[in-house]
């Protein structure tokens, strides 16, 4: 009867819009994992900038997004960048009609069946992710001005072009490069501009001696910080599943259980890796195992199997904690891992689709049609040939035009407080105020 | 035998513990605390009505010395603090009656070492 399979066709772009929503506020819920991780793994005294740049660097990613980034990374236009629908998302578009029905010039998110607004923000809170990445690698010595300036070029032109290769119908989504919930396009799209950030900003006073050992600089709480990784854990169930953009049972229920099962993975390796080398098991790495393994499922979640998400999070929770000593040798001062976590295990997330990628399980489930099956399933190169070129060439134009920028913000205004501020706190120097006042805080740095 | 009290802006405790360690004193003990001095808390720049006391942080460094140290701590100390501004802070120099280590039972100069 036509009035009813009216009526399912609603039913369906109303649950599909619902979930996708519902996905995006617990991606948006991120932020103040961010906060809270970022805030107790660094020093009391810095704590208010820490949570005011998580806090602003969403907003900040909102406008920048708005005003032209969804409409660079998702128009149509050519394999580089999109030249449709540019400003304020507001080219045509008929959402949510999908496939031969779509008219409109956001054809790359023209197979989801929901409104274009529920696109946007479901994005939009993707990218704000990727900018507050770069928050905790350049925390407790950068301005607070310049870290604003450079979120709003990282959201309104890195990352939309980069997110255009992979998910807005680019040269690489062209090549057959999949990532699903953005292992490349998020994670180590932020870890590249952080890693540029740190270069060009320099560690923090007495992070290292004369002699190049590092001294290590207590986070202040990790109430905070555990709070934050299991908000972080809590949201990515929105992240991975949520990008299936349909209420798809099958796929988000597999989605959902590759994500925990990493997760769960990485944090048992990082704390027994953690607990062998540094004879106790450190909490700071206990947590960063468990984010390390959502990176790094984040790219395959939806093309593996549930044991392969295990190994692929096992590897990873071993993976941060030697990455997080390895950065510390080249004299890299990253605060609260934020390169170990999403930099190292966004690369590997992203080659593990090439690596244990099952096109019949993706075809099965309906998340899509890999190039072959990864190299551990039945030895085919094709698929991580392609994940293996994405990872680079982004890597490099992000790496490279970060550089770029923050050496531009650093002629234009400076990137680095002074010693003097720097020693008494940035909470005082670039904010005027305490995070604990009436508290007796103490350093020895 | 001295013993050494100052009183230091906050953030200037690792430059005075620096200067302290180029003269070879390497014994000392911090504690957190808040004081004010003449301008009853409020800096220099900061103009108004001064109706009450505010204290600020500050950082207390205890130092026991034998006398020959005396002044080369003090010399590290202000090196190590002095900014030109106010609140750089206040060095007491007390005499201390005795000193006693409490792992061997030593006492007086040797127990300051």
């Amino acid at each position: 009867m036509p009035e009813l399979s009216i009526a399912v066709g609603d039913l369906k772009v109303a649950l599909d819009t619902v979930w996708v929503l519902f996905a995006a506020f617990l991606v948006f819920f991120m932020n103040l994992g961010f906060a809270m991780v970022e805030s107790g793994l660094c020093r009391a005294k810095n704590t208010v900038n820490i949570l005011a740049k998580n806090f602003i660097v969403f907003a900040i990613s909102t406008m920048a997004f708005w005003f032209v980034g969804f409409g660079l990374m998702f128009g149509d236009g050519n394999p580089l960048v999109g030249l449709k629908g540019i400003f304020f998302s507001s080219g045509a578009d008929n959402s949510p009609a999908t496939g031969a029905a779509y008219a409109g010039v956001y054809t790359s998110l023209g197979w989801a069946g929901v409104p274009l607004a529920a696109k946007f923000i479901f994005q939009l809170v993707f990218c704000g992710t990727c900018a507050t990445i770069v928050s905790g690698a350049v925390a407790e010595r950068i301005k607070f001005g310049s870290f604003l300036a450079f979120s709003f070029v990282i959201c309104a032109v890195i990352y939309p072009l980069i997110g255009h290769w992979i998910w807005g119908g680019g040269w690489l989504a062209g090549l057959g490069m999949f990532d699903f919930s953005g292992s490349t396009v998020i994670h180590s799209a932020g870890g590249w501009a952080a890693l540029a950030g740190i270069i060009v900003l320099g560690p923090r006073l007495g992070k290292y001696k004369m002699d190049g050992t590092a001294k290590p600089i207590y986070g202040h709480n990790m109430t905070s910080a555990t709070i934050g990784a299991l908000i972080l854990w809590f949201g990515w169930f929105g992240f991975n599943p949520g990008s299936t953009l349909a209420a798809n049972p099958a796929a988000i229920s597999h989605i959902a259980m590759t994500t925990c099962i990493a997760a769960a993975a990485g944090l048992l390796t990082s704390t027994v890796t953690s607990w062998v080398i540094q004879g106790k098991p450190d909490l700071s790495m206990i947590i960063n195992g468990c984010l390390a393994g959502l990176v790094a499922i984040t790219a395959p979640c939806a093309f593996v199997s549930a044991p392969s998400s295990a190994v692929i999070g096992a590897i990873a929770g071993v993976l941060v904690v030697f990455a997080v000593f390895f950065w510390d040798k080249l004299k890299i001062d990253d605060p609260v891992g934020a390169l170990s976590v999403h930099l190292v295990n966004g690369i590997f997330g992203t080659l593990c689709v090439g690596l244990f990628g099952d096109a019949d399980l993706a075809a099965k489930i309906g998340t899509g049609t890999l190039v072959s099956n990864g190299l551990l399933i039945d030895g085919s190169v094709a698929q991580l040939a392609v994940q293996a070129l994405g990872a680079v060439t982004v890597g490099a134009f992000v790496f490279a035009v970060s550089l770029l920028v923050w050496f531009a913000i650093k002629q234009a205004m400076g990137v680095r407080v002074t010693k003097e501020e720097e020693l008494a706190g940035l909470d005082i120097g670039e904010h005027g105020m305490e995070a604990y006042s009436g508290f007796q805080i103490f350093n020895n740095i | 035998m001295k013993l050494i009290v100052a009183y230091i802006q906050p953030a200037k405790l690792n430059d005075v513990k620096q200067e302290l360690f180029r003269k070879a004193v390497y014994k000392m003990s911090v504690t957190t605390a808040m004081g004010c001095g003449q301008q009853l808390g409020y800096q220099e720049n900061y103009r108004g009505l001064v109706e009450e006391v505010n204290l600020l942080k500050k950082v207390r460094i205890e130092i026991a010395v034998n006398d020959d140290f005396v002044k080369p701590t003090v010399d590290a100390i202000i090196e190590g603090a002095r900014t030109g501004n106010i609140g750089d802070g206040k060095i007491f120099v007390t005499t201390l009656d005795d000193c006693i280590r409490i792992r061997t039972g030593e006492t007086g100069k040797s127990a300051i070492g």
